[in-house]
């Protein structure tokens, strides 16, 4: 047979891995079309709505629905007690706690779910919530995890015994009743004596302050029960919708086969819609009790105040180094708020999830973490907003004290670092609190950083501009800030990694058709990541066949392989290993019925890009096409008809991006208002899928660091009343709030992943927050700054100007 | 965020918009361009059983320059302010403020009568037109009636309007001289921290008329006569102008909220002040 075509023409048209291949998703996102779990509509579909509590904590006297009841059109009012006969009334947390589905008896934070009214359509739904009556007797409201754990109020009681001591948590014995667990990592009393021994200790409290990953889409189900079938079919808001299957079962007592559960298109997830909400729980039982489909969607409002937050960490630390600034240990406790319920989405063994990787991307012998969560009167969650598992105060913490322990030392903050990298010889590197990272090369991303920037002149044009400043001549400072971050991501091992006993494995399915084109299901669910794109990549490279042939499907519980969900940037690392495993079982067995064809030995035959050729006579081929239709019209001696393939993969480690950036900043000291000049972005993510989808995931992820470290965060007030539930007040930057982003790489492949592929989807959040709040602390430093508190929005940076007398 | 029932009513004359008010009296409001009232129907903090849409009612759109006088239809909306040709030569401080209002959707939609009808002290227009020393012109069941904007405002959402009186027309005298409209704001889309709004005259290098007005820093906007007079007579030399902005300052009386504390707030306020004067002065 012969071929006009070049192999790199071969190459071109499969449109596999490294090309940047246009998302495939966007054809119907950006027309409107679309299907998320409001555009369902079934017939007889009843819609819900909460009474939620006006108070942050309160006894609950009375409900009265009679007046909802009496409303026309309203087919149900679910309180507590309707709970109760089914177990309902509680469920468990993916943290081992537990939370309520509606108030048992109290209430412990404003939002906190009490009612749940069924009605034929929205709009009377939310007038019979107005005539639900509840009385509430008020109680002492903590907002703050200090106070919590000196106060006599209990905020749990169903955490105390008669006597009213805590009893012990899912994660060991409590020191008080509103405290849920301490965690610790590392060696404290050899890090306390390397710190007592130290030439020169650097010390910072910082606090990360709360905050919502407020994805565009705000959460929601519709259930439906089949009576006649016993079927549950449950559409939702889940990024891991496997996960809400096996709960809703164990839960519910429905078997498992009989719940089919689909998450549809979701409007951006960012941790935000890991966690099973009562809205969930309550529209399945809606729907058992009416007999009817019942879809409930929350407003911003209720998003914001009692949806998962993310953060609120107070992080106390020290870091000790030579005077020639080698850094010698570190020492880090946190006191976690995780207001009424410990609801955070780690793995079942990590209640302050990868916290312990808060030694960065530095060589640091020796260390301690401890953590001690708390329970206060907020909205439960504690999720990981766009990091994987608290990366992000992991990575702000070290990096803020790099800064802190440079001002120490008086050294230039990027040579600190660079003193300090774990050499690229040093990996696979064992690190002090317990993680072995795969593979990178710090220094080499880290001077073509600096030379990118020309650092060196941007820090005299800032020494000038700080002359300028104090002559007079400008108001206007100028910040630089370095991060260099080492992420986390890809959970996990299974033999450490869960989330309620589920091991965090992920899937791929593929089903070759007969004319060469393919499907594959996987275990996880995009949430804007753009996998029906690249996941179709990978396979495009592995098995030969154009990506624009291959459909990806996720989400539907009842046709793709259990997977664990999409979160943690795990996807790539974890889905995306097992499909292209899967893909080279397809590819085995594919070379077996090429070997029959072409009428050789199996060994004889090697693949080539989108063939197997003979050996040596390159003239001798079947292409996969080919191949494919011959799985299914021949009769092979010893192969099964039909071509396709399951993988399932325990990733064998996780796996460990990094990335070098540098912000330049202007601030105004008298308004506080600050103007990003200059956004430099440098990732290494491994093995690079598609390089525009990478940007595109840089430049989202930049832009919520931007939010977070510039002004976005759920605020309380002292009695509890969330100050910032809209979009008004809580902060969320359009297009006129963004700098253009200098994006740039490396690749370092992940030596254990099969394509070498690491995630991207975090790492911009990770390394962006510190970025920019180094930025904010960098332009104060010359006047003798050495910490201020996130979020930089106007007041706090004149607040701080202020503090140092820059306003004469 | 889903509002209580309403009837909703599309009047094509003002008679039929009065016949509607005098009938349920405060049961009925007049809605424009629906950017402040709608969402606080769907917070359900304004309850409006009877909601009546001025859109088809004639003679309410339209600028027109007069003898000096510069008249906007109360339904004109902020992007037609931006976009008008002859409003930008009457009175350019025009455009620089919606410009400074919210984001392109919602000016296409919010008229300059639902601006400064609504009695929001976040409202960016009822400080302009003190500073502007605009007329209000309305109508109700008595016949018309005419309010200076700097008489208009009693304190947050509360107006010198009747329930019953519907907003026509605002006009102004054709400013002259220099002018700015400075704001700061959190984010696009945010009201202000603190906005200033100034009009200056000058005449052999000497101010002859200010007016400075200031917004959102106070239940209703602040036309500050004195920070206005401070300057009069002088050379805008820096003693006049702080002269200014501490009788501003004296009549100011911001409240602490997400946008941050009293202090800060003052402190903006001078700020912006400031930068408006400066900017006026060079324009004058
Ligand atoms: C996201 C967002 C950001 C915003 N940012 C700003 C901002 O920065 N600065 C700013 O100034 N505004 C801002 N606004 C408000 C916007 O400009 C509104 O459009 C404006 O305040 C009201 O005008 P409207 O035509 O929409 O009035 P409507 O909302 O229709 O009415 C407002 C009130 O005025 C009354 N009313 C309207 N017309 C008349 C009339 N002819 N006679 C009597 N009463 C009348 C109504 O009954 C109602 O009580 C923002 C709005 C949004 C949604």
């Amino acid at each position: 047979m012969k071929d006009d075509v070049t192999r790199e023409e071969r190459v071109d048209a499969l449109g596999g891995m490294g090309c940047k291949r246009k998302r495939v998703e966007d054809a119907r996102f950006t027309q409107g079309k679309g299907n998320y779990v409001d555009d369902i509509k079934l017939d007889g579909m009843m819609f819900a709505d909460f009474v939620r509590s006006p108070y942050a904590h309160a006894r609950i006297k009375s409900i009265n629905i009679d007046a909802a009841m009496a409303l026309d059109g309203v087919a149900a009012v679910l309180t507590a007690e309707d709970l109760k006969p089914l177990n309902l009334t509680w469920m468990p947390t993916l943290a081992g706690d537990k939370q309520m589905v509606l108030a048992d008896g109290k209430v412990l934070f404003q939002g906190q779910e009490v009612a749940f009214v069924v009605a034929k359509d929205r709009y009377i739904a939310a007038d019979a919530v107005e005539l639900v009556e509840v009385e509430y007797e008020e109680l002492p409201v903590i907002t703050d995890p200090f106070e919590a754990l000196k106060s006599d109020v209990v905020l749990r009681e169903d955490t105390v015994d008669e006597n009213g001591t805590a009893v012990d948590g899912a994660h060991g014995p409590r020191g008080h009743h509103n405290h849920i667990f301490k965690w610790e990592m590392g060696d404290e009393p050899a890090t306390n004596e390397v710190m007592d021994d130290a030439e020169v200790v650097a010390e910072e409290t910082m606090y990360y302050h709360r905050t919502h990953p407020c994805p565009l889409e705000t959460c929601g189900s519709v259930a439906s029960m089949d009576k006649v079938n016993g079927k549950l079919t449950l559409w939702g808001t889940f990024q891991a919708p496997h996960v809400v299957r096996t709960v809703a079962s164990l839960l519910s007592g429905i078997e498992e086969h009989n719940i089919r559960v689909v998450s549809p298109d979701i409007g951006g997830g960012f941790g935000n819609k890991v966690g099973v909400y009562p809205g969930y729980v309550c529209s399945i039982v809606a729907s058992i009790v009416t007999g009817k489909p019942v879809k409930w969607v929350e407003d911003r409002m209720e998003n914001l105040m009692s949806t998962a937050f993310a953060r609120d960490y107070w992080m106390k630390g020290k870091i000790s180094a030579t005077k020639d600034g080698k850094i010698t240990g570190l020492h880090c406790h946190v006191t976690a708020d995780h207001g009424a319920f410990d609801a955070c989405a780690d793995p079942s063994k990590f209640p302050a999830g990868f916290m312990n990787i808060c030694t960065g991307s530095y060589d640091i012998p020796v260390a301690y973490l401890g953590v001690d969560g708390v329970y206060t009167n907020k909205a439960p969650g504690g999720v990981s907003y766009r990091c994987s598992f608290r990366v992000t105060e992991a990575v702000y913490f070290i990096e803020r004290m790099i800064e802190v322990l440079a001002i120490e030392l008086n050294m230039d903050p990027a040579e600190l670092r660079m003193k300090n990298f774990i050499k690229k010889e040093q990996f696979p590197y064992q690190a002090a609190l317990g993680w072995e990272y795969d593979s990178g090369d710090y220094h080499t991303a880290w001077e073509k950083a600096l030379k990118a920037v020309d650092y060196e002149g941007l820090r005299a044009e800032q020494a000038q501009r700080v002359e300028d400043f104090k002559a007079g001549k400008t108001r206007k400072l100028m910040g630089v800030g370095l991060t260099f971050f080492t992420e986390i991501v890809g959970a996990g091992p299974v033999k450490n990694c869960d989330i309620l006993g589920m091991g965090m494995f992920d899937s791929c399915e593929i089903r070759i058709h007969p004319t060469g084109s393919a499907i594959a299901r996987l275990g996880t669910i995009s949430q804007g990541q753009g996998h029906a794109t690249t996941f179709a990549q990978i396979l495009a490279t592995e098995i030969g066949l154009p990506a624009d042939s291959i459909t990806i499907e996720e989400g539907d519980t009842d046709t793709a392989p259990y997977g664990l969900g999409t979160y943690g940037s795990r996807s790539t690392p974890v889905a995306g290993a097992a499909t292209a495993l899967a893909g080279r079982k397809i590819r085995a067995k594919a070379q077996m019925i090429a070997a029959y064809l072409l009428e050789v030995h199996d060994d004889d035959v090697e693949f080539d890009v989108d063939r197997f050729v003979v050996k040596g006579a390159p003239e001798k081929f079947k292409t996969m096409k080919e191949i494919a239709y011959a799985a299914y019209n021949q009769a092979i001696p010893g192969v099964e008809p039909g071509l396709e393939a399951v993988s399932y993969y325990d990733p064998p480690n996780m796996t460990y991006p990094f990335g070098a950036y540098v912000c330049v900043m202007d601030i105004d000291v008298d308004t506080g208002v600050t103007d990003i000049r200059r956004f430099y972005a440098l990732d290494d993510c491994g093995t690079r899928i598609n390089p525009m989808i990478i940007d595109g995931q840089i430049h989202g992820g930049l832009t919520e660091a931007l939010a977070v470290a510039l002004g976005q965060e759920i605020a309380y007030d002292s009695l509890g009343n969330v100050k910032t539930g809209t979009l008004m007040d809580f902060f969320l930057p359009t297009a006129w709030e963004v700098p253009n982003y200098e994006t740039d790489f490396t690749v370092t492949p992940s030596p254990h992943h099969p394509i070498g592929a690491k995630g991207v989807g975090e790492s911009p959040h990770v390394g962006g927050v510190p970025c920019f709040s180094n930025a904010v602390n960098d332009a104060f430093k010359a006047f003798g700054l050495r910490h201020t508190h996130m979020p930089h929005d106007h007041w706090r940076i004149w607040k701080t100007a202020n503090d140092l007398g820059l306003h004469g | 965020m889903i509002p209580a029932a309403f009837e909703y009513y599309r009047p094509k004359d003002m008679a039929g918009v009065l016949a509607v008010l005098e009938e349920h009296g405060d049961d009925a409001r007049v809605l424009a361009g629906g950017h402040s009232l709608i969402p606080m129907m769907k917070l359900r903090m304004a309850e409006v059983p009877h909601l009546i849409d001025l859109q088809d009612v004639a003679g309410l759109t339209g600028i027109t320059i007069e003898n000096g006088t510069v008249r906007l239809g109360t339904m004109t909306t902020q992007a037609t302010m931006i976009d008008d040709a002859a409003l930008l030569a009457a009175a350019p401080i025009m455009r620089e403020a919606a410009l400074q209002i919210a984001d392109p959707q919602v000016r296409y939609m919010g008229t300059v009568g639902g601006n400064v009808a609504n009695g929001d002290p976040g409202n960016d227009m009822p400080g302009l037109m003190q500073c502007l020393d605009a007329t209000f012109h309305l109508v109700g069941p008595d016949g018309d009636r005419d309010v200076a904007a700097r008489e208009f405002y009693e304190a947050a959402y509360m107006t010198d309007r009747e329930d019953d009186e519907v907003l026509v027309a605002v006009s102004f005298p054709a400013p002259e001289g220099g002018y700015a409209y400075e704001k700061q704001k959190r984010k696009i889309g945010d009201y202000a921290t603190a906005a200033a709004a100034v009009q200056i005259t000058k005449e052999n290098g000497v101010c002859a008329t200010a007016s400075i007005a200031m917004t959102n820093l106070s239940d209703t906007p602040i036309y500050s006569e004195e920070a206005g007079e401070a300057l009069i007579g002088t050379s805008v030399d820096e003693a006049a102008v702080e002269a200014a902005v501490a009788a501003m300052l004296g009549d100011i009386d911001p409240t602490e909220d997400n946008r941050g504390p009293i202090e800060f707030k003052r402190h903006a306020a001078a700020v912006i002040l400031r930068r408006a004067i400066a900017r006026a002065w060079s324009r004058a």
